[in-house]
């Protein structure tokens, strides 16, 4: 028995119990097997680590999944330092929110049956990490996809959420059909799946190109770009963004725990784990690379305007992780995977306090309705703003230190669009820093602006809520402090403090940078002003004159409404894609191939059958001697043929 | 002595005849015994060309029909009395539950 097999299988046997067992016997107690399961999970996770550590990797198939031909698929499991941080991060973070959730969801109907799905969704997600090969990579792809789509719609009998749940899945299939085409090519092009012999003998194929809807394409750039249709799919990226927002209808700890720290970046680790293939191709990273800032300051200017709390969190969500595709797209592998790492501290637990402010508001969202909370949740207050400081970057604090790397690497990297991309990342750092503090201020600070009733309600969330706040803003501050940029180690005095760096190197390599120490120095500086300025200028909007944004929003009504409308995206898509589409389901597949063409088969067969016998059973008297008349005739006819022939 | 033509025209004789009785008699007795008229006009071809090929397993072959015949028989009439308790009538022509 392997001992790592703990870790997802732990969850496993979670989810089967409470599925099973929950409805009639686990009932109330669901969350002591899920937290337990996933706990054991932390420590085994822990344990692993200590012994990558000491640089004992693994990669071995344990049980032969599909044989067929050449085609041969094993359950494998591969965990290097890469797949290390990702146990760490989902363990990690879904041991704490499996804690809120006790407190958040306590009395709902289908409690047995979300911790059932957390515990499922853990399972995914860690044999996602954990696979050695593509398949088995896919399925835990798919699983979480399939586990987003339940717990988005958990409150199934509202609409929104259903059709938020299904928006997410369909939207997903549009990427993942891309990935399964990549996985295709790799298995034609090498004739396995597995990581080691495709990332060991894609180098040799690069030069090669491939006949692809009648274009010559380079090989690499082909599987590239379709891995990555997979990966914009499941981590929100421009163009298939939308499902994100809308996923925010779920039960808020599934917010935090899906949809910001652990499934939406596994588009983020699938760049990362296939980075020899990415390397190969130049324009699959630069297409990475602008994909994720135009995603990361779209996102970003849309979260400007918005009014419902777990919205803009979200929106923050799609502009980090535009943030990390871009770090990816400028070959800054580590960076990415160090800012996925300390995003998802951070920004679980600004969904979680949101979720807290929600219970105190009892399922309140709008930020117009908040205000003056900072007195009566104290400890929510106090974590909130040190998640929103850290990923403003302000110095010290777990987003800096990723979200200066990821800045520095792009601007000194090899990468040809890399100044442009760190322009954009700039501003984004510039703009993150605003609507995070409007968040803050809009909620916890001024006067209260909702309703009598929902003042008097107003408390502190239970311990099982608070307690994981505060143990999720130790991560937000001090997950940083592994990947310390050496500049400023040697300030303070550590030597080679960009640990994370060296521990990711076997697997992701040495991003390159060149430039001088005084240009490091001259960026920290910028993106710390630019966080701080964008502090600033919320603290000035909407601590001292609130009349400014009301101004500016009349004054530039036009873009206003674009924002508020989030660049009508959806819009679009529900004229070119989603209208057509019905039109073409009712009218013709419907209306046509279904209505005329099937039915006609299906009727027609039994209504032929019918009226012939309706004939043929005349021939049935029921009188003995007719049957007998026949009998002999038919006897009679039989000889004679026979003497006769 | 009598030639085995004889034999086959009076076993045909007496088939046609349990045939014609079949088709035509409405009673259900007399239709039970026509079919035994049939049975016994095949155990008579039988006999004869047993006896013209000097072979006793046609013979024995005979004795084997006359006793499925006997036992044929006593279900046959059983079922007929079974069914006459029922329909309180002996007549084929107003037992149509078959009717299509």
């Amino acid at each position: 028995m392997n001992y790592y097999l703990l870790i997802p299988f732990l969850p496993l046997t979670a989810f089967l119990i409470n599925i099973l067992f929950g409805k009639k016997y686990v009932q109330e107690r669901a969350h002591w097997v899920s937290i337990l399961a996933v706990a054991g999970s932390w420590i085994v996770a822990v344990f692993t680590l200590l012994k990558v550590l000491k640089g004992e990797t693994v990669n071995e198939d344990l049980y032969t999944w599909v044989l067929s031909g050449t085609f041969e698929v094993s359950v494998g499991f591969l965990i290097d330092q890469l797949t290390t941080v990702m146990l760490i991060v989902v363990t990690t973070c879904s041991t704490l929110i499996h804690i809120y959730s006790v407190g958040y969801m306590h009395g709902d109907k289908g409690y047995y049956r979300f911790f059932a799905y957390l515990s499922l969704f853990t399972f995914c997600m860690l044999m996602l990490v954990m696979a050695n090969n593509f398949l088995q990579l896919y399925f835990g792809w798919e699983g979480v996809g399939l586990c987003s789509y339940f717990l988005i719609g958990y409150y199934f009998n509202k609409k929104s959420a259903s059709d938020a749940g299904k928006k997410a899945f369909i939207v997903n299939r549009f990427g993942d059909f891309g990935f399964g085409l990549g996985i295709i090519v790799i298995f034609l092009t090498f004739g396995t799946i597995y990581y080691e012999p495709v990332f060991t003998q894609i180098g040799g194929v690069a030069a090669q190109t491939i006949s692809f809807l009648g274009y010559e394409v380079n090989l690499a750039t082909l599987i590239a770009l379709l891995l990555f249709c997979g990966a914009i799919g499941k981590s929100a990226q421009m163009p298939l963004h939308v499902w994100l927002p809308d996923a925010m209808e779920g039960p808020t700890p599934v917010s935090a725990l899906i949809h910001a720290a652990t499934m939406v970046t596994a588009g983020v680790f699938l760049l990362a784990r296939c980075s020899p293939i990415f390397s190969l191709s130049e324009p699959a990273m630069v297409v990475a690379a602008l994909i994720g800032a135009i995603t990361s300051i779209f996102a970003a200017t849309i979260a400007l305007v918005q009014n419902d709390i777990k919205r803009i969190i979200a929106y923050s969500t799609l502009s980090q992780l535009g943030y990390m595709f871009l770090a990816c797209g400028v070959g800054a592998y580590t960076a990415g995977i160090f800012h996925l790492y300390t995003h998802a501290f951070f920004k679980a637990l600004l969904f979680l306090c949101a979720g807290s402010v929600m219970h105190a508001m009892a399922g309140e969202l709008d930020l117009q309705k908040m205000g003056g909370l900072k007195k009566y949740m104290p400890v929510t207050y106090a974590t909130m703003f040190i998640a929103s400081l850290s990923i403003s970057g302000v110095p010290g604090l777990a987003g800096f230190f990723s979200k200066d790397e990821i800045l520095w690497l792009a601007y000194a990297g090899p990468s040809p669009v890399g100044k442009f991309v760190w322009a954009i990342g700039t501003i984004v750092a510039f703009l993150t820093a605003f609507y995070s503090f409007r968040l803050i201020f809009l909620t916890f600070h001024g006067e209260f602006r909702g309703t009598q009733k929902q003042e008097h309600h107003l408390h502190e969330s239970p311990k099982s809520m608070t307690v994981p706040l505060m143990l999720l803003t130790i991560g937000a501050v001090a997950s940083g402090w592994v990947g310390i940029p050496n500049l400023l180690g040697e300030v303070i005095g550590i030597e080679h403090s960009n640990w994370f760096s060296g521990f990711m190197n076997p697997v992701l390599g040495h991003p390159e940078a060149h430039g001088t120490h005084a240009e490091e120095w001259m960026l920290m500086g910028i993106s710390v002003l630019a966080g701080l300025g964008g502090i600033g200028l919320a603290a000035v909007f909407y601590l001292g004159r609130r009349s400014i944004p009301v101004l500016l929003a009349q004054k530039f009504g036009f873009i206003y409404r674009i924002l508020w409308n989030k660049y009508y995206v959806d819009e679009l898509y529900s004229h070119t894609i989603v209208r057509p589409t019905l039109w073409i389901s009712q009218n013709i597949l419907m209306g046509i191939t279904d209505a005329k063409i099937i039915e006609l088969i299906v009727n027609g067969v039994p209504r032929a059958i019918g009226g012939v016998s309706q004939h043929l059973r005349k021939v049935q008297t029921g009188l003995l001697q007719h049957y007998a008349a026949i009998m002999a005739t038919g006897a009679l006819i039989i000889g004679a043929w026979i003497l006769l022939r | 002595m009598v030639p085995l033509n004889w034999y086959l025209m009076l076993s045909t004789v007496v088939f046609m005849i349990g045939v014609f009785g079949f088709l035509t008699r409405k009673n259900i007795i007399i239709m039970f015994i026509s079919v035994e008229l049939m049975l016994n006009a095949v155990n008579i071809s039988l006999v004869s060309f047993s006896h013209f090929l000097q072979d006793l397993r046609g013979h024995i072959l005979v004795f084997f029909i006359i006793t499925v015949a006997a036992a044929e028989a006593a279900i046959g009439l059983a079922l007929i009395i079974a069914l006459f308790r029922n329909k309180t009538t002996a007549h084929v022509d107003e037992m149509t539950e078959m009717k299509g």
